[in-house]
């Protein structure tokens, strides 16, 4: 008895010190195939997520679009800060983040990006902020986590045009994901059919990298899983456990 | 031609540019002047109203350029544009604004730009030439040099007894010892000379509108840490504030004036998107750009003006309000962000009705709510958009079909799925952007997907068969999630 308080009490510390133990609340993705490998079972709230695509501008319109369906489903303004003018609202508000809800800081550079971020996260009671930047460091990401922890606000940065071999440098976010185009399922005829999306949760504290095959954001933000795509990475997984 | 009495005799006040031409200058006699030209109307000068006016003048431009302004009798505007380029973007956009809207009253003016009052004083008055002139930083003294004694600002009978003596140019007087020229003429030649090259402070004291909610605070002993600065900016703000609440106004726009020891005055100036008169939110904005103050040997007053105030309604129930959930704080965001990065660099995207898609979103404030119809839902656009369509090379299996193959950047993609065309016609009313180069434009779009699953926008120029519609080439615009 004695012995299960003393762990309690060790895990609540473990806990403390991750940064779990703060943790505001939780934005489920709706699609069980991710939630349940989150911990939590969701994106956290009051945390820091960094989003990639790859040098591919398709990838990074796949990624921006993953945003904008992750943001379109939380309430409250949405601050967008950025550094290259690239982004095209219209597509946005396809996923449904609507144009009434965000507000963009163009920035100028990274630096800045990062300083309106962190102005930003101070705020509560923010949707969530996105900050698009090339490079930055662990120190500004633990910074970035902090602010996030503070407000509660759901913290975005996006990485952009990032290599996918690059080296991986440790920084403070809670998930790192990247989303690059995968081929859409063949109509049979020339046109195209719903977008589909390779999904990579390359990183995440208390839980284990995964990649899922989904279908890109309907109107309200939502992903789509078909069962043909369900089936693949269950199986993999089968496979590994086999192994 | 205005003409003022004189000693019994009346004489040329000011003229304007077609007197001017015919050789009439201030000074002159009326009789000489008609002299030259007998049916010269001549007016009789109201120094009175033209001083009035002059402040009028130096009260709008305190409004629009910098807070630093003041009247310099009986012709002249003093302005410091120190850290004031940033809202023009660049210095000269600044100095042709001013020059064209000045010119717009009907005024005829004359911008100088130095590092010393009196050498753009100077240079404003002596070169005449018919546009802003800047004196680039560390070069007044070049400049000065070449301009007659008379730049210097000085005494008439002092430039005419330094005219006997033979110096006719400031570069004269620089060269020349002066303990036998300051016993004859006074302190005031090197004083004068002093100014225009930067060994001796010329403070310009700012003008305010009386209307003007203001505060000031008076220092027994200079002050010079952030600290101190952000303590008083708080007594100050919380002075103005009471003086905008019974009022029923809100400040939109404040500027805090630092009166250094030595004269010289800095003001840091800050703008809120929406009026407040909350006296945290207003300190702290403040408060963040104490460090661009340079305190020298101490500040020894300091005055805030509200130099924007705007109508706000008295707030109701604020405790109640405050005791049940409210939502975000966004005004006292944007402000924070508005001033660090510019207004203009914080917006939103609003729909605006364009056929074009590269003018579909429009720039709105950040504190505007957004309105109109809203995007079409069913339009595939892409999320990420190229500033300017970008040429490729494309393999098409037939003329209309969307292309199997394209090189961008390099870099091949070939083509699984194509969707198309979605034809555009340019708005031919327009005289700016595509329709500038050519006003009957036509574009056929289509969306592709490669093998990798990436989808891009592709267009190609013209209809087929009108060269005036377009080139019949292909671009890529964006690309797609």
């Amino acid at each position: 008895m004695r012995e299960s308080v003393v762990l309690q009490n060790l895990r609540a510390q473990i806990a403390q010190i991750e940064g779990v133990g703060v943790r505001h609340s939780v934005l489920p993705f709706g699609v069980d195939a991710i939630d349940q490998r989150l911990p939590g079972g969701g994106l956290a709230a009051g945390a820091l997520h960094e989003v990639a695509g790859s040098p591919d501008l398709a990838d990074d319109a796949s990624a921006t679009i993953f945003l904008a369906g992750v943001l379109a489903r939380i309430d409250g303004p949405v601050f967008w800060c950025l550094r290259w003018r690239d982004l095209f609202a219209p597509a946005l508000h396809l996923a449904g983040l609507h144009a009434d809800r965000v507000i963009y800081v163009e920035a100028g550079s990274d630096a800045n990006v990062m300083l309106a971020m962190e102005e930003c996260l101070r705020h509560p009671g923010l949707g969530g902020v996105v900050g698009e930047i090339g490079k930055y460091s662990t120190t500004a990401s633990k910074r970035l986590q902090l602010a996030a922890e503070g407000s509660g606000v759901a913290a975005f940065v996006f990485r952009r045009a990032s290599k996918v071999e690059q080296s991986v440098e440790g920084t403070a976010a809670v998930t790192r994901w990247r989303i690059t185009a995968s081929p859409s399922e063949d109509l049979g005829i020339p046109s195209l059919g719903r977008p589909r999306w390779q999904v990579a949760l390359e990183r995440v504290r208390g839980g284990n990298p995964h990649a899922w095959i989904v279908e890109g954001c309907d109107a309200t933000g939502r992903l789509g899983l078909s069962s043909a795509l369900v089936d693949r990475p269950a199986a993999a997984e089968d496979r590994q456990v086999a192994a | 031609m205005t003409a003022i009495p004189d000693h019994g005799r009346r004489i040329v006040a000011a003229v304007d540019a077609g007197a001017r031409a015919l050789g009439i200058r201030p000074g002159m006699t009326i009789t000489k002047a008609r002299s030259f030209a007998p049916e010269l109307a001549v007016i009789d000068a109201q120094p009175d109203a033209d001083f009035e006016g002059l402040r009028r003048l130096a009260l709008w431009a305190g409004q629009r350029y910098s807070p630093i302004v003041a009247p310099d009798a009986p012709d002249g505007l003093w302005l410091d544009i120190t850290g004031c380029a940033a809202l023009f973007s660049t210095e000269a956009a600044l100095l042709k604004d001013l020059h064209r809207r000045v010119a717009a009253f009907g005024v005829s003016v004359q911008i100088a730009v130095a590092d010393t009052a009196g050498c753009a004083h100077a240079v404003a008055r002596h070169v005449p030439a018919g546009r802003p002139v800047t004196i680039e930083p560390g070069d007044h003294r070049k400049a000065i040099a070449l301009l007659p004694i008379a730049a210097l600002r000085l005494e008439a009978d002092i430039i005419e007894g330094l005219r006997k003596l033979g110096f006719e140019r400031i570069e004269q007087l620089i060269g020349t010892p002066r303990g036998p020229l300051a016993k004859r003429f006074g302190r005031a030649l090197h004083r004068r000379l002093d100014q225009a090259l930067g060994h001796a402070p010329e403070p310009i004291e700012p003008i305010f509108a009386e209307h003007l909610p203001r505060a000031r605070r008076g220092f027994i002993e200079p002050i010079a840490t952030p600290e101190a600065f952000a303590q008083v900016i708080g007594d100050l703000v919380g002075d103005a504030v009471e003086q905008l609440g019974p009022v029923g106004k809100g400040a939109r726009r404040l500027d805090c004036y630092f009166h250094r020891v030595d004269g010289q005055t800095q003001v840091i100036r800050v703008g809120t998107a929406a009026p407040s008169r909350d006296p945290k939110h207003l300190s702290k904005l403040l408060s963040a750009k104490i460090e661009t103050v340079e305190p020298g040997l101490g500040i020894e007053a300091m005055t805030l003006v509200v130099s924007l105030i705007e109508p706000m309604a008295a707030r109701q129930g604020e405790s109640l309000e405050s005791l049940g959930k409210r939502g975000p704080d966004l005004a006292a965001l944007v402000d924070a962000l508005a001033n660090r990065f510019g207004a203009r660099n914080l917006h939103r995207l609003a729909p605006q009705a364009s056929i074009m898609p590269e003018r579909s979103a429009a720039m709105s404030p950040a504190l505007d709510t957004v309105r109109g119809a809203g995007w079409d839902d069913d339009l595939p656009r892409p999320a990420r958009m190229l500033a300017r369509p970008e040429p490729i090379e494309v393999i098409a299996l037939l003329p209309d079909d969307a292309p199997r193959l394209f090189v961008w950047r390099g870099k091949r993609f070939r083509v699984t799925h194509g969707d198309g065309p979605e034809r555009l016609h340019g708005e031919w009313w327009r005289d700016a952007g595509v329709e500038g180069e050519q006003p009957f434009t036509v574009r056929d779009y289509y969306q592709v997907e490669t093998v990798s699953g990436g989808r891009y926008w592709l267009f190609r120029a013209g209809d087929g068969e009108n060269p005036s519609t377009g080139s019949m080439r292909w671009f890529i615009h964006g690309a797609f999630a």
